[in-house]
């Protein structure tokens, strides 16, 4: 089946393709994959796999960071050539060595990076591909992306600049401009990742019009409750090998998160978090919250899940020592910006000793600034900074550092000196602890060095440049440096973004240690699973603002998201009393 | 005082006229995302070139058709040397204006031993004493079809958006399929013609022969230009004349009794001054074109 070429088309082969015809046979896949083998030197990236998408099927693949799924899509998308082994369309054995090869065989791809010329405006973004030189037509093209946008059950407009729109619009327009394509076998990587639960909403509803039309999807995810929720098969992926493929109707999703991450490489980290299973772990750490599965998603995954026992769990990783009264981080009438375009406007929090406080928000909302400005990297307009009794907003990064203030920014990469040693990058911000004179003690700093990479499991020796350490290894440095200190009041600002799921573990487990150390945490994220599975309280930013604090044992992903689009919900009443308590 | 308005608003547009032809080249270089600072040497080659196959071939026209070549030659070297080869832009820029001013300078010394003097052929105003009508035909071409056309070749040609997407984003200008590397040849050879032509506009039309230093660092005011028309058509041209309006000023002041005691050498500097002061004042907080000076290598 060919897809439409345009929104009428679609509208006929949408009552043309009934769901029998489109789900049979194997033999009728849109596209297959046939024992795709690559390796890069030494590391098998790819293992003989095979893998193919049927008409009106959502395929999902899943696996932790570095399992293949990204070289196995990239393949298919024609960015990466395979050592060995064929992609058939159609049944017909097909050469895809480039996207222009993709996308004239029908296969469409979005990736996380959008491929979006940010100043211009959405037909002109999509009229690219397949430019001349001559005049081009804006009229026609604006209709075919009104066409198209209908086609997905979304309004775009057709001439708004592209840095003007949300992530979820981009995502939009990203698929918008795999349609134009025609393409038929859409590969979607990590599309929720950058989402509020109302644009996953969005998005479902846009592939299910998709997959009804005859179209076949390949959805690659982390989250495990969305995967069951979409997905007609799931293909699991680890170490390259495809371990399981098998309709997604009738699987645990337990059963799916212990394929994932094979029993082993979870199972040192899960051992600092006391009183958990190991499948309990497991179950916090993919993001399956009792809250979505109280939903009819479960439905989906067709067994029946006893969420009651996992909420109780849950409940479990919060604060198991009561909240101390004592204020560890204190935030008052933080104000940047003049009056006409506030970055951050009176923002008023504080972290309880014992607590974690989460902020949700939608990225751009005044998260990084207020990160800079707890750190001292950005002079506020107005309000103060507390930690614990001990005024720090005067003070340089380093004399906070001193006062008990602790962080993990965002930016890994910016946080570590790319050129140095690990051990150099591990001792970077205590340099006085490890001077004689004016020269360095090197045999303490060794000393100190070798500590940290023993008790944070650090994968690397002290000489190797930071640069070559994976992202959760790096993370794992930048938690030695600020936790071997002490901190007061650690600030984590996207801490776990880019990491798979051991290493998300861990650095929960880390948080949390810290927390019952009597620490108080700001974890900054826009996961709404990490939040609500490790927090105790969630305030959520917007524009600037904090529009609502609840406790988290009482959010839900829905009111959060709420939130976060904006929309003051009663909830910012429930924020003012948690502020002034 | 009876002050030559009209005087120095046709001087201003005979000023301007280099500055457009070179600033909109440098425009279409930059919006590809390659800041050429080889223009001020483009320039002097233009300059030379033309001016000489005009003083050996008898025609202005031939002349300049001859700065066009110059300054293709010119633009592809650059292309070469920071498309294909990912040389630093600033350094094959610099190298470039360095290399074609000296060779300029040793060929004028070979050819024309003493200095030149030579008078060529050159282009005539039209409209003679039309007033500020009375125009070199390259003038009317700027103002009246080279800044049109481009805006219109930027907003809606093809080519234009391939240029943009090229300057702002090339690596999703390559997965929708547009070549990266000869876009960007294609935008330092056509910038790189025009700047020729600007340059050859001091020699064919305006003095008729060929002295040293005689783009006296009007390449660099271009690269001024375009920053603080932020890589647009028309306030790239409002900055050129904003500069040659300062300049004619300067000059027509200049030869007044009021300001008879002010040295000669501040007078010239006052339209730099000029430029300098509008882009510590406007040019501030601009929007670079997304992929300026890195070059392009995919993944």
């Amino acid at each position: 089946m060919t897809a439409p070429p345009s929104a009428a088309g679609a509208a006929s082969s949408v009552s043309a393709a009934s769901p029998d015809s489109s789900r049979s046979s194997p033999g009728s896949a849109l596209a297959e994959l046939v024992d795709i083998t690559k390796t890069f030197g030494a590391l098998v990236a790819n293992d003989a796999i095979s893998l193919s998408v049927l008409p009106g099927e959502v395929h999902a693949l899943l696996g932790e960071n570095g399992a293949g799924k990204s070289t196995l899509t990239r393949i298919l998308y024609g960015l990466s050539q395979p050592d060995s082994g064929e992609i058939r369309v159609d049944g017909r054995v097909k050469r895809i060595s480039s996207p222009a090869d993709a996308m004239e065989a029908g296969i469409g791809m979005v990736t996380q990076e959008f491929s979006l010329v940010d100043t211009m405006t959405v037909t002109e973004n999509l009229m690219l591909a397949g430019v001349g030189l001559g005049r081009i037509n804006r009229a026609a093209a604006r209709a075919k992306v009104l066409a198209a946008a209908e086609r997905i059950g979304v309004s775009i407009d057709p001439d708004a600049i592209v840095e003007d729109l949300s992530v979820g619009q981009r995502q939009r327009v990203e698929i918008v401009k795999a349609l134009f394509h025609d393409c038929r076998v859409l590969i979607l990587d990590e599309p929720t990742a950058v989402l509020v639960p109302q644009d996953v909403e969005q998005l479902f509803d846009s592939i299910g019009r998709l997959t009804s039309a005859g179209m076949g999807v390949i959805f690659i995810s982390h989250k495990l409750h969305e995967v069951t929720r979409i997905a007609d098969r799931i293909s699991i992926l680890r170490r390259g090998r495809i371990v399981a493929s098998r309709p997604a109707a009738g699987l645990e999703p337990r059963d799916i998160a212990a394929l994932m991450v094979g029993a082993e490489s979870v199972a040192a980290p899960v051992a600092s978090a006391e009183n958990e299973t190991l499948a309990d772990a497991l179950a916090t750490s993919i993001g399956l919250d009792p809250a979505d599965l109280d939903g009819p998603s479960v439905s989906v995954g067709g067994s029946a899940l006893p969420s009651a026992a996992i909420r109780d769990r849950s409940r479990a990783t919060r604060a198991t020592s009561p909240i101390s009264e004592a204020t560890a981080l204190q935030i008052t009438d933080v104000t940047l910006g003049n009056d006409g375009s506030r970055v951050l406007d009176a923002v008023t929090l504080s972290v309880r000793r014992g607590e974690i406080l989460g902020i949700a928000g939608v990225s751009g909302n005044g998260q990084t600034e207020l990160v800079n400005v707890l750190c001292g990297t950005l002079t506020a307009d107005r309000g103060s900074v507390m930690v614990d009794q001990t005024e720090i907003s005067g003070l340089d990064p380093a004399a906070r550092i001193r006062a008990g203030f602790g962080r993990l920014t965002e930016d890994r990469k910016g946080s570590v000196i790319p050129g140095l040693s690990v051990g150099q990058n591990l001792v970077l911000e205590d340099l006085d602890r490890f001077r004689i004179g004016p020269f360095l003690n090197r045999g303490a700093v060794r000393e100190h060095v070798q500590k940290l990479i023993e008790r944070f499991d650090i994968r690397a020796q002290p000489g190797d440049p930071i640069r070559s350490l994976s992202g959760g290894n790096m993370q794992k440095v930048l938690l030695a440096r600020a936790i071997s200190r002490g901190p007061k009041a650690l600030v984590a600002s996207q801490p776990t973004r880019g990491l798979d799921i051991g290493a998300c573990e861990y650095v929960y487990s880390q948080l949390r240690a810290l927390r019952d150390e009597g620490a108080g945490v700001l974890l900054i994220s826009e996961d709404l699973d990490e939040l609500l599975g490790i927090c105790d309280r969630i305030a959520v930013i917007f524009s600037g603002r904090i529009i609502g604090e609840l406790p988290a044992a009482d959010a839900t992903p829905e009111a959060l998201g709420l939130l976060m689009t904006g929309h003051d919900t009663g909830a910012a009443d429930d924020s003012d009393a948690a502020v002034n308590a | 005082m009876d002050f030559p308005v009209f005087a120095v608003l046709a001087a201003m547009l005979t000023i301007a006229t280099p500055l457009v032809w070179a600033a909109l080249g440098a425009v279409i270089n930059e919006r590809a995302g390659i800041m050429n600072l080889g223009i001020e040497g483009t320039m002097y080659a233009g300059a030379f070139c033309g001016f000489f196959a005009a003083a050996t071939s008898g025609s202005a026209w031939f002349g300049l058709g001859a700065a066009v070549v110059a300054g293709v030659v010119a633009g592809a070297l650059m292309a070469l040397l920071t498309v294909t080869l990912g040389v630093n832009q600033h350094v094959a820029g610099i190298g470039i204006t360095l290399l074609l001013v000296a060779a300029c300078d040793f060929a004028n010394r070979l050819l024309f031993s003493s200095g030149s003097q030579t008078i060529t052929a050159k282009f005539d105003r039209l409209f003679a004493g039309g007033g500020i009508f009375s125009q070199y035909p390259l003038t009317y071409v700027a103002f009246l079809v080279l800044a049109p056309a481009l805006w219109w070749v930027l907003r809606s040609s093809g080519f234009g958006l391939r240029l943009r997407a090229v300057g702002e984003n090339p690596e999703a200008a390559d997965a929708a399929g547009i070549p990266v590397a000869r876009t960007r040849y294609a935008a330092l050879i056509l910038g790189g013609a025009m700047m020729a032509i600007g340059g050859s506009f001091l020699t064919l039309s305006l003095l008729g022969t060929f002295t040293i230093d005689i783009v006296s660092g009007r390449g660099w005011i271009c690269i001024a230009l375009v920053i603080f028309g932020r890589w647009k058509v028309w306030p790239v041209v409002g900055g050129a004349l904003l500069f040659a309006v300062t300049d004619a000023l300067q000059l027509q002041l200049a030869i007044t009794s009021l300001f008879s005691g002010v040295p000669n050498e501040l007078m010239i500097a006052f339209p730099y001054l000029v430029v300098i002061a509008a882009l510590a004042i406007w040019g501030r907080g601009v929007r670079y074109p997304g992929s300026y000076l890195k070059p392009y290598r995919r993944a």
